[in-house]
């Protein structure tokens, strides 16, 4: 299959390309950017004028919910959602039932994915056996199965001396450690930021502590064993600004946020929103601030779609009851989009957080459009309005907090590794 | 993001729901004050009956225990003369793993036309409000650590009653602040109607942080707190509080925050002392507070009726079915 994409707007962040340029690709590959190679003729052309064309989005948290949960979603509706939210290579956690702690797993997951012949999946195994946070996995065959790195998800992981030697034994290795900072003790109970909205509605407080405290032994822990780690969903002014100073220091550390947590706060709990019931908690004002513009100076490495299907009945609870999380993989890139206008930023470098810098942090050859990298493509129409409403939704998810919100920017055409793997008409939203 | 409409308040800005005394203006909280006077008339006749909810069916669904709250909700029903279901749905359908909103769904269709719900989670009345009819009014009743509009209500009335104008008085909360959904009923009435200095006064451990964004002054020292108060509410702590993380021991609990005479005497001379009942004696007040001449605890019941027949018969008075 050869194809031409013509008249669009060409972004490539990687290069800090943003210009007029036709793409040619042939055999999965892009073989000619601004003119066609010699001898090309499309088996089908692309007109993508007035639309943007830029690296499929790599997204470093995406919940397929298999195996375990498929009353929640099910690996067809959320990579048909990836897909459609402009997706080429996703991360999912560990956090499965049973978790993907052990090689026969992986290679499950892989194989399935891999017949759906969508977006690249990338799993995060499990640090620890059943991610009950006892036992080391055998990570080197985790590896070999096709993870690309080891974590702890939302699981408590109370152990200091498992998680010095957790590093360790993946540092002997070079393998990448991801972990969500929170103090198991200092979270307990809690369900929201410890904060004015919590204090106002009665509901159960975490405090900014829980991160930070969580933070600053890992941290440690990093400097102690050289491990290469990953700080996932950062939710505090005080956590970015803890990994910033590490950073400077030189440790071998990168950090993402969610998109959730760029745009929303703990005020927008509004009474009790179940939606907003979401893993870590959503913090104040200030703190959503900080991490805008840690994710604008480049502290902040990759925004995430955190993407979290939950079924309706686990939904309506009391909030404190209520399962945590959010539907967002399609949501990942008008979020992002969002944020770039509210900033002041240009496209290619609000792009880059959801393209080529969650690769680097991935450690996979994706994020880019140079000539000869594989056909991960996201085609979208930048000026086209939406909204966020179930129907709109592939994912079976519907569970968001941005239910109801007019959003710009909806992806026309993905492209995996050369393939149109979800395309839609300028007529149906 | 999109829950940010006062539940409680239809199109015209009436009450619909009682879920919470946040949101609420001045002008109702005084109405339900006004309407709830004209009741005490008839809770002290000899036929304590008036039609106004005949042939209403109020349903009172409590998921956590309540003997008190569920007793004065009932009184306050019949004597408006509507029929009064009561559900325990601890015993019931939960255990069987029924949603609330489920068990909701199924009573709605008996032709309920009110709720009074308690549930142990904070926002849950918040929920069954969302998911039922427009038809049908919903009354909090006690939800976790959130509110209790109808407590709030009656101790502002018991406070009006005595002190006539809010907007000299000044007003210390005291105990465990944190864990209460009764002191934020407080707080958010007090401030509403005009209360120029509401204090609060606990340990650290049991103050929520932020509390002061509620508009109070925060004291840990109760001689401090007390000094020259008009009022002194104080709070029922759960027996589960009384030792472990929040405080070592009742009985230091009691030495630095129970109130006694001592204490009282640095509140002005004509102060008055609430609490919501049910008493730990020798915890949060000794004895001779209690059943002390400037206690006001058992009228605090008694206005306790009127104050939930006046919020009922607002709600569902001029609903036509």
């Amino acid at each position: 299959m050869k194809i031409h994409i013509k008249n669009g707007r060409l972004i490539d962040p990687a290069r800090g390309l943003d210009e007029k340029q036709d793409v040619y690709i042939a055999a999965g590959k892009i073989v000619g950017i601004g003119g066609a190679p010699n001898g090309f003729s499309a088996n089908r052309t692309i007109n993508a004028a007035g639309m943007v064309v830029c690296p499929g989005l790599v997204d470093l948290a995406v919940r397929l919910r298999e195996p375990g949960f498929e009353y929640m979603a099910t690996l067809e509706s959320e990579m048909e959602a990836a897909a459609a939210g402009g997706v080429t290579s996703l991360a999912c956690p560990p956090d499965t039932d049973p978790p993907l702690d052990e090689p026969g797993l992986v290679e499950m997951l892989k194989f399935r994915a891999r017949t759906l012949n969508q977006a690249h999946v990338y799993p995060v195994g499990a640090l620890t056996l059943g991610l009950k946070g006892t036992h080391l996995t055998e990570m080197a065959e985790l590896t070999d199965a096709g993870c690309v790195a080891f974590s702890h998800a939302d699981a408590p992981l109370t152990d200091n001396q498992l998680l010095l030697r957790a590093l360790q034994y993946a540092a002997t290795f070079d393998f990448p450690v991801w972990l969500r900072p929170q103090d198991a003790g200092l979270a307990r109970g809690g369900v929201a930021h410890d904060g004015q909205v919590a204090t106002r509605l009665g509901l159960a407080a975490i405090p900014v502590c829980a991160e930070t405290v969580a933070l600053s032994t890992i941290l440690l822990l990093a400097r102690e064993t050289g491990a290469r780690i990953h700080l996932c969903r950062l939710s505090s002014a005080e956590g970015v600004d803890m990994a910033r100073q590490a950073k400077q220091l030189g440790l071998r550390v990168t950090c993402d946020i969610a998109v959730h947590h760029a745009h929303l706060s703990e005020m927008d709990i509004g009474y009790f929103d179940p939606n907003c019931n979401l893993t870590p908690p959503l913090r104040s004002q200030r703190d959503r601030d900080a991490l805008r513009a840690a994710l604008a100076d480049g502290t902040v490495d990759a925004l995430c779609s955190d993407h979290s299907p939950v079924d309706e009945d686990a939904k309506q609870l009391p909030f404190a009851e209520a399962e945590a999380g959010a539907t967002g993989v399609e949501l990942l890139l008008p979020l992002t989009l969002k944020w770039a206008e509210e900033a002041g930023l240009a496209l290619p470098r609000a792009l880059a957080r959801i393209t080529c810098d969650p690769a680097r942090v991935l450690g996979i050859n994706a994020g880019s459009l140079a000539l000869g990298s594989n056909a991960d493509i996201c085609v979208f129409d930048p000026a086209r309005y939406w909204k966020v409403e179930p129907r709109a939704l592939r994912s079976q998810g519907k569970n968001t907090p941005f239910i109801g919100l007019e959003v710009k920017g909806r992806v026309r055409y993905t492209l995996v590794d050369g393939q149109v793997v979800h395309e839609s008409t300028q007529a149906g939203a | 993001m999109f829950l940010n409409n006062n539940p409680q308040l239809n199109k015209n800005g009436e009450l619909h729901h009682l879920l919470s005394i946040d949101g609420l203006p001045a002008e109702i909280l005084r109405r339900i004050l006004d309407t709830a006077q004209s009741f005490v008339g008839v809770t002290r006749r000899e036929v304590k009956k008036v039609p106004l909810l005949r042939g209403k069916a109020i349903f009172n669904l409590f998921f956590e225990p309540s003997t008190r709250t569920r007793t004065t909700f009932e009184i306050a029903a019949k004597r408006l003369s509507a029929d009064v279901i009561n559900l325990a749905i601890m015993a019931s359908s939960q255990t069987k793993g029924e949603s609330i909103l489920d068990t909701v769904a199924n009573l709605a269709a008996m032709q309920a036309d009110m709720f009074i719900v308690r549930h142990a989670e904070s926002g849950a009345p918040h929920l069954i409000a969302r998911h039922v009819g427009a038809d049908i009014h919903v009354i909090n009743a006690g939800d976790g650590r959130h509110s209790h509009p109808t407590q709030g209500l009656l101790d502002m009335f018991t406070i009006r009653h005595y002190k006539k104008d809010f907007t000299r008085l000044r007003v210390a909360v005291v105990g465990d602040i944190l864990h209460s959904r009764v002191a934020r009923s407080h707080i958010h009435a007090l401030t509403t109607l005009g209360v120029p200095e509401v204090r609060v006064i606990g340990p650290k451990t049991l103050l929520p942080s932020h509390v002061e964004h509620l508009g109070v002054h925060v004291y840990h020292d109760m001689a401090k707190g007390l000094k020259d108060v008009d009022v002194v509410m104080m709070l029922r702590l759960q027996s589960e509080r009384m030792q472990g993380a929040f405080l070592p021991s009742p009985q230091e609990f009691f030495k630095f925050y129970g109130l006694t005479a001592d204490k009282l005497a640095l509140a002005r001379p004509d102060a008055i002392v609430l609490h919501p009942g049910p008493m730990n004696r020798g915890v949060e007040i000794d004895s001779d507070v209690a059943d002390g001449s400037q206690s006001v605890i058992l009228p605090q019941v008694t206005f306790g009726i009127a104050i939930r027949m006046a919020v009922m018969s607002l709600l569902a008075g001029k609903t036509p079915r």
